[in-house]
């Protein structure tokens, strides 16, 4: 009798275990619910902002294109030809309206400038600058661009890289580029998806970090065997090198890599910099594909440790493929964005929000991945996103695009790449050995989120303020178009169109924005550390030279404050060291700042 | 590890010992000794001492200690555990489960070999970025050895079910090893060394052997019929969740079949099953070949069994 009530008992707690486990899984993530039924309006209302595709009415009309690589590799092309729509922010004519950069990848495909035309229109001036043709046959295709005053003339320079030659164009007073790769000191060839411009050693000039993915010794046009693939999905070690080139002045680049510690052979996808550790000198995170992201210590400009591990952030292998950085508490920290896989029932990563632990700093800084808890976790096949505060409430929101291949809506290669994934480093590292994916999806047709910060966690409202597209994501930047203190979003796409959304924010909330210059800093005031104060409350955001997927956003800095703030005082760190505080400045508008002497 | 071993020293004699009687010749003695019988005392003696120190382990152990120094092993090399917490979580929450109904069902305390194992398996093979698929994975384990019984035998071995049933139920939070330790030749290596030794002392060789065989010549079945080259079709079983899989779970005493033909048997019904998985593109193949096949093969010898005690009495008593 009494083993009868105990087995009884156990099935029906063995029962409540399995449906718990079909429940559980199956709870709604945080997403804001329904489209509100009263339009634009009560999107407005309900979110405090909404979003409108006006990519045509602006006049932008770009389609990314592929590179066709070498024919060995035919068979599992919209696999590896898979990334290279990258866009950027730049006023490159200081006109005081941001203008837009949008890269191609096909073998002679042409690169986009878009000039803001201040009446909502946006010109493709490229080709008249000089800046279109970029990807000749032979010199390899392009993966993103960066934009940053190498020179200190006042005038943001263009850095292209590419899986091929890395690209120098000097901004000529916004009236056209100059090539001046050949004197530049650049590599003749790096298979590159990541780069940044920040001031390591702040002397007051730009250097550049770039970023290797595949080997810088592989011609993908010209392949001398198929032998071209990560050797482990989670441990690879042989892709590209890394690079950090010193800017010495006139123009040239010296490779200090070796000297100053930054050696990595992992796949890296992302890259950003800032400073993480309160030392005053910018570190560098890089978020890797097919292994764990690492945490760069920048020792005062003169080395640079990898503390990955010991931070918390480097202990995970997965597929990151993006950073970014936002004071997401409010409490003048950053926390880091860093984008991987979810696959349903296949690969199940999950995107990684890296909180900085409360009392840590220095090199004792620890981060905590609180993604789940704070709602960012699930993104699909993650790419590119940024923070930026869309509905100027006074939190950072979190944009990202996602996607990876598009084609057939009945087929997927899930499995047969599970297959080889799994597979010893000799099987895997080949090309050869990876199946056919024909006209199958991977990971594709996925639903952009937009995360707005509610205090305690995010809500994906994308849907909902008007962001439906599915095509394949790759870039996303943001920066008030129309200057109008309202961050507005473009977004770049593997094989399909750049898309411009025009964000409607309420008018109830008030906003700050501002732009620096440095003068014993960089000009471009890279790493200028800008903490406004309002409320009892404050917030951190950087200048950088390049974060996200392959993107930059406008260098202008944008505060949302929220309904009737109180603003305390604003506190500018420039690159070189100097402390800046003002008081007293109008609220909803933008401030021009230039360093002090 | 359970041992009861200390160092010995080669010269020193252990402990209790008696001292050794100096060795008595037949020169300049008025006993006269047989040599061989001397010889044989030794013998005895030396054995005696040998057998008290002898370094054993219970059998049932050493499944346990294998798997976590294949674990210790990889982690050290290459930090392969997403989380240690995790891990941990899923060992203890599994031990606590049999635990409770091992004492609940049986009255007694239950040895906690087979739960460990449970658990690491589960902490190993399940992939999710949250805590609790780890404590449900392993209390479904646990809970299904103790209700999903018939004739007094569990017929699914737990772990498979667990990480099967979640694989099923809950694929929007878990998913499963297929790349962890590197992905490298060595450790790889080493494991089948190691693995294919330690199940060979456990006779239990013939069933890791049969699979691999099947799971080999089913992968060329595949390529002919798929046109992958065979080194795609062999890739997973060259990972190490596959080592798991062979070493820990198809070769499970509890929930295979007792005779060694239908342990053979039942081996390349796995690997037959898995291919018809694979054909139809499941990625977790493995697992839900063995989750189909293993009860039916289990099922097919309780009922044999129980057919043929049936018959039992009326055969002739044997002389």
């Amino acid at each position: 009798m009494q083993s009868g009530i105990v087995r009884a008992g156990a099935t029906i707690i063995f029962a409540g275990l399995l449906a718990t486990a079909a429940i559980v899984s199956r709870l709604p993530k945080s997403n804001g619910g329904a489209a509100p039924a009263g339009g634009s309006g009560e999107t407005l209302k309900r979110y405090g902002f909404a979003l409108e595709d006006v990519t045509r009415k602006a006049g932008i009309e770009f389609v990314h294109q592929a590179p066709t690589l070498d024919p060995a590799l035919n068979h599992i092309m919209p696999e590896v030809a898979s990334m290279g729509a990258a866009v950027s922010v730049v006023d490159f004519d200081r006109d005081g309206w941001p203008d837009l950069y949008v890269t191609n990848s096909s073998e002679g495909g042409k690169n986009r400038l878009y000039h803001n035309l201040h009446n909502g229109n946006f010109e493709d001036v490229a080709e008249k600058m000089g800046v279109a043709d970029v990807s000749q046959p032979g010199t390899g295709v392009c993966m993103g661009a960066i934009w940053g005053d190498y020179d200190n003339d006042g005038y943001e320079d263009l850095f292209l890289y590419k899986w091929g030659r890395p690209e120098l164009f000097h901004n000529d007073r916004g009236r056209g580029f100059t090539r001046v790769t050949e004197q530049s000191g650049l590599p003749k060839w790096v298979n590159a998806n990541s780069a940044v411009w920040f001031d390591y050693d702040r002397d007051g000039r730009l250097d550049l970090f770039l970023g290797g993915y595949y080997s810088e010794a592989i011609d993908l046009w010209h392949l001398k065997n198929t032998r071209i693939m990560p050797e482990s999905f989670e441990y690879a070690r042989n892709g590209g090198r890394k690079y950090l080139f010193r800017n010495v002045g006139g123009g040239h680049f010296v490779d200090v890599t070796d000297q100053v510690g930054l050696q990595s052979r992992r796949w890296a996808l992302a890259a950003a910099a800032a400073d993480l550790r309160g030392t005053g000198y910018p570190d560098l995170v890089i978020a890797n594909d097919y292994g764990v992201s690492e945490f760069f210590a920048n020792d005062h400009g003169r080395r640079f440790r990898e503390i990955g591990a010991a931070t918390g952030i480097g202990y995970q292998p997965k597929s990151g493929m993006n950073v970014a950085f936002g004071d997401i508490n409010n409490q003048g920290r950053f926390a880091i964005y860093v984008s991987n896989i979810t696959e349903q029932g296949v690969l199940v990563q999950g995107n990684n929000l890296w909180v900085p632990r409360e009392g840590t700093t220095g090199d004792q800084v620890h981060y905590d991945n609180l993604a789940d808890a704070m709602g960012v976790e699930q993104g699909g096949w993650s790419f590119g996103a940024q923070f930026g505060d869309l509905n100027n409430d006074g939190r950072l929101d979190l944009m990202l695009t996602n996607g990876y291949v598009s084609a057939s809506r009945d087929e997927n290669y899930w499995y047969d790449f599970a297959k080889v994934a799994g597979g010893n480093s000799a099987i895997i590292s080949d090309a050869a050995n990876w199946p056919p994916i024909g006209n199958r999806s991977h990971g594709g047709y996925q639903q952009k989120c937009a995360w707005i910060n509610t205090g305690d966690r995010f809500i994906n409202v994308a849907p909902m303020v008007g962001l439906t597209e599915t095509y394949d994501g790759r870039s996303v930047a943001l920066a008030d178009f129309w200057n109008r203190g309202v961050l507005d979003v473009a977004m770049a796409h593997q094989k399909g169109p750049l898309l411009l959304f025009r964000n409607s924010v309420s008018p109830d909330n008030a906003w700050i924005e501002f732009e620096l210059e440095g003068s014993a800093s960089n000009r471009s005031a890279i790493g200028a550390a800008v903490r406004v104060f309002w409320n009892g409350q404050q917030q951190l955001q950087e200048v950088s030279g390049g974060s996200g997927f392959c993107s930059e956003n406008d260098r202008r800095l944008h505060f949302g404050l929220g309904k009737d703030p109180r603003l305390e005082k604003v506190v500018v760190r420039w690159p070189s060291g100097k402390e800046q505080t003002l008081t007293g400045l109008g609220l909803r508008k933008l401030h021009h700042l230039k360093e002090p002497a | 590890m359970s041992t009861d071993a200390q160092p010995i020293s080669p010269t020193a004699a252990p402990p209790g010992t008696p001292p050794p009687t100096p060795p008595r010749t037949t020169e300049g003695s008025a006993e006269c000794v047989n040599p061989e019988v001397v010889e044989a005392e030794v013998h005895a003696r030396v054995e005696a001492v040998k057998e008290r120190w002898r370094f054993r382990i219970n059998q049932q152990y050493i499944a346990p200690i294998f798997i976590t120094c294949i674990l210790l092993g990889a982690h050290i090399s290459e930090r392969v555990l997403e989380s240690p917490e995790k891990t941990a979580l899923a060992i203890l929450s599994a031990m606590a489960a049999e635990l409770v109904l091992g004492r609940l069902f049986t009255g007694k305390w239950p040895q906690m070999a087979s739960a460990y194992i449970t658990g690491i398996s589960v902490g190993i093979l399940v992939r999710s970025p949250y805590y609790w698929p780890y404590i449900l994975c392993s209390l479904i384990s646990i809970t299904s050895k103790y209700v999903l019984r018939v004739k007094a035998r569990h017929i699914w071995n737990p772990s498979n079910f667990g990480i099967a049933a979640m694989l099923f139920l809950a694929p929007a939070a878990v998913a499963s090893l297929s790349i962890q330790f590197g992905n490298s030749i060595r450790p790889m290596v080493i494991i089948w060394i190691l693995g294919s030794f330690i199940i060979w002392r456990l006779k239990r060789l013939h069933i890791c052997a049969t699979y691999v065989a099947s799971f080999l010549a089913f992968a060329g079945l595949r390529t002919l019929i798929l046109h992958d080259t065979y080194w795609t079709e062999i890739a997973p079983i060259t990972g190490p969740m596959y080592q798991l899989f062979i070493f820990f779970m198809i070769t499970d005493p509890k929930t295979t079949v007792k005779s060694k033909t239908g342990q053979v048997a039942t081996a390349f019904c796995v690997a037959a099953m898995e291919c018809v998985f694979r054909l139809m593109q499941s990625v977790h193949a493995p697992y839900f070949a063995l989750f189909v096949v293993g009860p039916i093969a289990n099922l097919i010898e309780i009922y044999w069994t129980a057919r043929k005690r049936k018959s039992g009495p009326s055969e002739p008593p044997r002389s």
